[in-house]
């Protein structure tokens, strides 16, 4: 039985090609970045919100403001600097995001559950994520798959994906592609070109269809050539207890 | 000229009840020292302005201090919710507390227009979010291009308070290592107070330094860990177990309570916060 953040993590990390600049979110993101910088992906330039730009730490950060993304990156600059003059004008190729919610359009909730005036939970809000999902030249979203973070319409839109499907995302004049890639402990959804519905395109070794299916909240699309991923190498096992994971 | 003054004298001249203030700080160098002064000298109804509300927010909101939070992302960075603030807006306690809710972006440029005097700041962004029909941004026509873009409008905050490493005998500052938007935040406000780890005689150049002379500060208070369990890049390191033990401490309002009056309402100063910890200011 494969464990599935570790599934989700070497996924992730595997989207990844060398020389991309990435925006990288703390938690599973920051993981999978990691890991994909320390096997195949040497020259990923990871680049945290606080304004670390090309920080290469040996263990996982706590946070996005951890002194060693500070001490080995290759640029620290302000708040305003990194999102006005980074991430804006398109200059990042990656956005790597997570949420509590996404629907099957890939638009993200990190803000409320429940009515915004009188939520039923209270979650810390968008953050860096708006701009992130606008102006990457793609997002991969890493997060726990279960019918209460797949659901059939977010209850707040925070980040937007493919708002309606369709051609939506576009009229609203995003720079970035938006979400091509969703990575979670079960599989692996991308959107259909057209309707911009999510897809399952793969699953995990000891995973059914079924199980997939049961933890989304809508009826989910499967891709006729359902395909199961390669379990982590020895390599990347051994690189992820060497950035301390788990 | 900044004026070299105790925490204590220095808030108490500069933060009035009903004051927006801005304690400002990305993961680094967050003024806790300062937020603890704050909370002892018991002030009420302020308006809380910050990117990233942690851990001395959710204290100042748990302790009553304020009915307005103006911010971002208000969580326990790697670890979780701020519970304080979680309870304020989904159960009203202490408090009910107002939100202005913003991205990074848009409070990054809000701080930006604010230093340099103008009304509102534009950029691209908010597209397609539910937060642009919850917030004060509008939509504004570039008058060149004809481009649509948001406008958010400036924050000018009554005070803001920052943590740098030193200050040289003239008062001026210097900090480095992540610096977000404090220099922003400082030059929007009307007065600021400034605490640091040392004074020392002349600043040596450090990579990616930020100095703020002092004639545009109005207090600097010399209090060494002031950032405690934030920390300070080449005098201290990051407490994570803290902000881990915190997600314990504060999900419950009597623990809560008791951690605040232990640590903070019975202690005279940073000083007296320090030795309430254990050896090595741990949990």
């Amino acid at each position: 039985m494969v464990d599935g953040d570790e599934m989700a993590v070497v996924v992730a990390a595997r989207q990844l090609r060398d020389g991309m600049r990435c925006f990288v979110g703390i938690g599973l993101p920051s993981v999978a970045a990691n890991l994909a910088r320390a096997t195949h992906a040497p020259n990923c330039v990871l680049i945290y919100e606080a304004g670390t730009i090309g920080a290469k730490p040996t263990k996982l950060p706590l946070s996005i403001g951890d002194s060693e993304l500070a001490e080995t990156a290759d640029s620290v600059v302000s708040i305003p600097e990194i999102f006005n003059y980074w991430l804006q004008p398109g200059r990042i190729d990656v956005g790597f995001l997570g949420a509590a919610q996404i629907d099957r359009f890939g638009n993200l909730n990190s803000t409320v559950i429940g009515s915004y005036q009188s939520p039923k939970v209270r979650l810390p809000g968008a953050g860096g994520a708006p701009e992130i999902a606008a102006s990457c030249g793609q997002v991969i979203v890493v997060m726990r798959q279960s019918v209460r973070s797949f659901v059939p319409r977010v209850d707040f839109i925070s980040s937007v994906g493919y708002l309606d499907g369709g051609d939506s995302r576009q009229r609203l004049g995003c720079r970035g592609a938006g979400p091509t890639c969703v990575v979670t402990d079960l599989g692996v959804l991308r959107p259909v070109p057209g309707t911009n519905e999510l897809m399952l395109e793969e699953t995990y070794q000891g995973i059914s269809l079924d199980e997939v299916c049961q933890a989304t909240g809508w009826p989910l699309r499967v891709a006729e050539d359902l395909k199961v991923a390669d379990p982590p190498t020895p390599r990347e096992a051994a690189v992820l207890r060497l950035l301390g994971f788990k | 000229m900044a004026e070299f003054s105790t925490l204590r004298d220095a808030v108490a001249e500069c933060v009035h009840d009903g004051d927006s203030v801005a304690l400002e700080g990305f993961t680094h160098l967050i003024p806790f020292a300062a937020g603890h002064e704050i909370i002892r000298q018991r002030k009420r109804n302020l308006r809380l302005i910050r990117l990233t509300p942690d851990l001395i927010y959710d204290q100042m909101i748990g302790m009553g201090c304020a009915d307005k939070l103006v911010f971002s992302w208000g969580g326990n960075p790697g670890v979780g919710s701020l519970h304080r603030f979680r309870d304020a807006v989904e159960h009203s306690w202490p408090l009910p507390l107002e939100l202005e809710e913003h991205s990074h972006a848009g409070m990054a440029n809000r701080f930006v227009a604010g230093a340099s005097a103008l009304p509102f700041a534009v950029l691209h962004g908010y597209n397609g979010t539910d937060l642009a029909c919850q917030t004060n941004i509008a939509s504004v026509v570039c008058p060149f291009t004809g481009q649509s873009l948001v406008a958010v409008p400036a924050l000018n905050p009554d005070v803001a308070i920052i943590h740098a490493q030193q200050a040289d005998r003239h008062s001026n500052i210097m900090l480095w290592g992540i610096s977000g938007v404090q220099k922003e935040a400082v030059l929007a406000c009307a007065r600021s107070i400034v605490t640091v780890e040392e004074v020392v005689d002349r600043f040596e150049p450090h990579w990616n330094s930020v100095v703020i002379p002092s004639w545009a500060i109005d207090f600097v208070a010399l209090v060494p860990s002031g950032t405690h369990p934030s920390y300070a890049l080449g005098y201290s390191v990051r407490d994570n177990a803290f902000y881990r033990a915190w997600d314990g401490i504060s999900r419950d309002r009597d623990t809560f309570l008791a951690w605040m009056e232990l640590h903070v309402l019975q202690t005279d100063g940073w000083a007296g916060y320090w030795e309430s910890l254990e050896p090595g200011g741990k949990l």
